[in-house]
């Protein structure tokens, strides 16, 4: 067998483990969105976490200086929260409107969504919760970006 | 101007194209603050003709990890084994503000065993073909992840065949040729089991047989066709992708018939600067030898 073939053998069986790995952790219990990513609580934690990648984050924090780091959390938090379908209300502004004068280039979204998932995976999020909220994230994209 | 000659300016052309592009991109990381930021694994690999995209098919996505504001740049070494052949590429590629592409990428490929039918069938003595990939790809619009509609890109490879004796006995009209394509690709977040599913759609016209290693056009069809190709994946996390390929073919030569190709592959990206592709292709005859199957292994890294 040549080396190529041991290379690529090797990487299917790599990716059977990583898949076989996965189907365990499915079958996790709570079942909605919410409770996967820990409910309100653990929803706060993982804002918690995503403010310090931002702050330490040159591509993205000087967009967010001056901001009232407690009412952030707690909008944030709230936010998600209602998106995963939890039981709490955004009071926060409208996000074309509160994103309006930002200039928010695809960098700056990239970087944040990069950060989010960092700070998601920091708390033990299963993937699949992780890529089921970004879903429901997706319809922000043209308000924040201002398209 | 003798072949020889014309094969020598060829060579001078190319290798100065490499030494620039190789140059850019060492340059490009004093321009860019850090490797690119778009999400892990978003950039697709490099394809055996040196653009963005899977193996076999290109992507709409753009090379490496540059966002708008970015610049970034790729390398890539790539083997295809099959029975009776072996491909190596070497490709390089810059990507600018992730709105444009630019790609160069050589490709060899090794007889073996057709040393035999060659020598026998045509009393010719050759033992490889080699041929340069020339590639642009421009984004027209929307984001593979965050577009309803995905990201859609057009592209151009120029290619040129660099021992055009053997294709040339066997039918082909040209050394060289362009291909244009249209690709569509899209991100479906937690679609399969709560996993991320990439789907991609790409129309190629082109006159190529073999991709260009056995030159352009021939005798039974010597135009443009429009040829489909697909691809599809599945990102277990965001450091492995499981998926598939297929990419239709012209049959320009009464020599040999050839075949569609289709691939099944695994990404392994374990951050952005490395991406390790491993894949059963399978190539259906070429030039004569039937059913070429085997494996397909690269290595590519990001700046």
């Amino acid at each position: 067998m040549s080396s190529v073939k041991t290379v690529v053998v090797a990487l299917l069986i790599a990716a059977g483990l990583v898949l076989s790995g996965c189907q365990s952790l499915h079958n996790e219990p709570g079942n909605t969105l919410y409770q996967q990513l820990g409910e309100r609580s653990g929803i706060a934690d993982v804002v918690e976490d995503l403010l310090y990648l931002i702050v330490a984050d040159e591509r993205i924090n000087h967009q967010f200086k001056g901001i009232n780091v407690a009412q952030f959390h707690r909008n944030l938090t709230d936010q998600l929260c209602q998106l995963s379908g939890g039981p709490c209300t955004y009071s926060g502004r409208e996000m074309r409107e509160l994103h309006a004068d930002m200039g928010i280039t695809n960098t700056q979204f990239n970087a944040l969504a990069e950060n989010l998932i960092l700070a998601m995976e920091k708390n033990q999020v299963p993937t699949a919760a992780q890529n089921r909220l970004i879903k429901q994230l997706l319809p922000m994209y043209p308000d924040i970006r201002h398209l | 101007m003798t072949p020889f000659v014309a094969r020598i300016i060829n060579a001078l052309v190319t290798r100065r194209f490499i030494l620039l592009l190789t140059l850019g991109v060492l340059s490009a990381p004093a321009a860019m603050a850090d490797i690119g930021s778009r999400i892990w694994a978003t950039g697709g690999v490099t394809t055996i003709e040196g653009s963005a995209g899977g193996g076999l098919v290109p992507w709409a996505m753009l090379g490496s990890y540059a966002s708008d504001e970015e610049w970034g740049g790729t390398l890539a070494l790539s083997r295809a084994e099959v029975d009776d052949y072996s491909l190596s590429v070497t490709g390089a590629g810059l990507n600018w503000n992730n709105r444009v592409e630019v790609t160069v990428a050589r490709q060899t490929l090794d007889l073996d065993s057709l040393v035999f039918t060659l020598k026998n069938g045509f009393g010719l003595e050759q033992d490889e073909l080699n041929q340069d990939i020339f590639g642009v790809k421009v984004r027209l619009v929307g984001d593979a992840l965050y577009s309803p509609w995905g990201q859609w890109s057009v592209g151009i490879q120029h290619k040129r065949q660099r021992d055009f004796t053997v294709p040339s006995a066997i039918g082909a009209r040209d050394d060289s040729g362009t291909d244009v394509y249209l690709s569509g690709s899209k991100v479906f977040f937690a679609a399969v089991f709560g996993r991320n599913l990439l789907v991609n759609a790409t129309v190629r016209g082109t006159r190529a047989n073999q991709g260009g290693l056995l030159g352009f056009g021939g005798d039974l069809n010597n135009g443009y066709e429009l040829m489909s190709e697909a691809g599809a994946g599945v990102f277990i996390n965001r450091h492995w992708l499981l998926g598939a390929e297929y990419r239709q073919k012209p049959d320009n030569l009464s020599f040999a018939r050839e075949d569609n190709w289709w691939d099944v592959f695994v990404a392994w990206v374990p951050d952005r600067r490395l991406a390790v592709t491993a894949a059963f292709v399978n190539l259906g005859d070429i030039a004569t030898l039937e059913d070429q199957q085997g494996v397909y292994l690269s290595l590519q890294g990001s700046f």
